[in-house]
């Protein structure tokens, strides 16, 4: 049997709503484990992607750590998606880009309504914040991008088609949605 | 003077005063545009309708058709010159679609998805631009302003009353609103002049109409703007002149043409909600 495509997926400045709509795929999830085997994902728990076929990048860039996670993707992953509005131009995550960093910690963690214990995070262990939160492609080279909020089900069956095929993913006019 | 001319190898006639775009769309052959409307005067500031007239590049919604031109559109090499042109247009303003009232609608957004354009391509400016909702009908979100034009030009020829301007240059262009205050609540506008519909973008949006539509039935989710922007053009055409290239059944329902803020191709303006009494 030849050896499986090697997919690994995360989720960095997202809500994790394109890998529900991956999941979306529904039964041709078997189909697809047919051919594909998954490396880092929040399917697997494993916390560094090795050497893969395809990344799929769903979220933007907003903290050091995503900064971390993009490029070890980049740097294991033959080909790199970047799935989502989010990942694309920022999305939702990137609208504090329009306020002082310093404004957005203050009334999350201690101006804010309901703010018990007010105090800003200050922790070695925690990932720094960005001043804004950027789109994937300004970090790290993209292949291939994926657009949608979320990218539908058929989006993605299309694409990982494509790429598992070793073709180039084109979308028809039905599925180029960035709502 | 009339003619013919020859866009992309069809065989394209104009009559007199004609621009190439509006020949174009007559005849059905779309041409991306923007900053463009039939009805209004020509404009040529957004680039997106360039092609070769002749060998030379120009834009088709200031060029006068005539006779036995030779117009290139549709080469993968303006088709990559739009597609930079529309993902600029992104970059530079603010255009978060998943939040827009307008997607579905937008005209920018369905000539992005008419170049299958998946990515913004150039690093993005996060532009700090202002909202005004002071008006009880209309707002403005300055972010997606593409600075057409239209709604100064529509203010002006159309509604006879100067609401809107484009102050500065380059980067600091901004819209602004001729009124004391700069907001638009101390203009003049009602929600029935042109001017509050105009807009091809979220920019300038009527305030209770974002749902009437659901998302998923609008204009752009149905139709390819090029379907939208000459089938209407065509079938009055084909009544004039036996042009009948067209399926009028696939021409959004009349709902649709009103429902969505895209007034685009209407004669007359679709009729403002009601919102004087609520809905
Ligand atoms: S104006 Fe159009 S392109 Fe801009 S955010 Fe709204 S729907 Fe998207
Ligand atoms: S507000 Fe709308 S109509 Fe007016 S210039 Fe901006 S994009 Fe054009
Ligand atoms: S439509 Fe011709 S320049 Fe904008």
């Amino acid at each position: 049997m030849a050896a499986k495509i090697k997919i690994a997926t995360t989720s960095l400045a997202g809500c994790f709503g394109c890998h529900m709509s991956f999941l979306d795929i529904d039964e041709r999830l078997l189909k697809l484990a047919d051919v594909v085997e998954f490396d880092r994902s929040p399917l697997t728990d494993i916390e560094h992607c090795g050497p893969c076929d395809i990344g799929l990048i769903e979220g933007g860039v907003c903290n050091s750590e995503n900064v971390h996670v993009l490029r070890e993707f980049r740097a294991n992953c033959k080909i790199l998606v970047a799935v989502g509005a989010c990942a694309i131009n920022g999305g939702l995550p990137a609208l504090r880009n329009f306020f002082k960093l310093e404004d957005c910690l203050l009334e999350a963690y201690q101006d804010g309504i309901g703010v018990d214990n007010p105090q800003i995070p200050n922790d070695p262990e925690l990932p720094l914040l960005l001043d804004k939160v950027r789109p994937v492609h300004e970090i790290v080279k993209i292949d291939y991008f994926m657009p949608g909020c979320p990218p539908s089900a058929d989006v993605f069956w299309s694409y990982l088609s494509a790429l598992i095929e070793g073709r180039d993913p084109t979308l028809p006019y039905e599925l180029v949605h960035y709502d | 003077m009339s003619g013919t001319l020859c866009i992309d190898g069809i065989t394209v006639p104009f009559s007199d005063g004609q621009t190439i775009i509006e020949a174009a769309r007559s005849a059905g052959v779309y041409i991306p545009y923007l900053c463009h409307r039939p009805g209004y005067a020509p404009y040529g500031s957004c680039k997106l309708c360039t092609v070769k007239v002749n060998g030379r590049t120009n834009t088709a919604c200031t060029l006068p058709a005539a006779d036995g031109q030779t117009v290139i559109s549709n080469s993968p090499d303006l088709q990559y010159d739009r597609q930079r042109i529309t993902q600029m247009l992104f970059v530079e303003g603010n255009h978060f679609c998943p939040s827009c009232e307008k997607s579905g609608n937008c005209q920018l957004q369905a000539v992005a998805y008419h170049q299958n354009m998946l990515d913004n391509h150039y690093p993005h400016f996060y532009a700090q631009r202002e909202l005004d909702a002071s008006h009880p009908d209309i707002l403005i979100d300055h972010d997606r302003c593409i600075f057409c034009n239209l709604c100064v030009r529509a203010s002006k020829e159309k509604d006879g009353k100067e609401v809107f301007g484009i102050a500065g240059r380059g980067i600091n262009k901004r819209l602004i609103v001729n009124s004391p205050s700069g907001k638009l609540k101390d203009s003049d506008i009602s929600v029935n002049d042109e001017a509050a519909h105009v807009c091809p973008t979220g920019a300038i949006l009527v305030k209770r109409s974002a749902y009437l539509a659901p998302i998923g039935e609008r204009i752009y989710d149905q139709h390819p703007i090029s379907e939208v922007a000459c089938e209407k053009a065509a079938i009055k055409a084909g009544e004039a002149r036996g042009y009948g290239s067209c399926d009028p059944t696939r021409l959004p329902s009349p709902s649709q043409q009103n429902g969505g803020p895209d007034s685009h191709y209407a004669a007359t303006m679709p009729p403002a909600p009601d919102i004087k009494h609520g809905r």
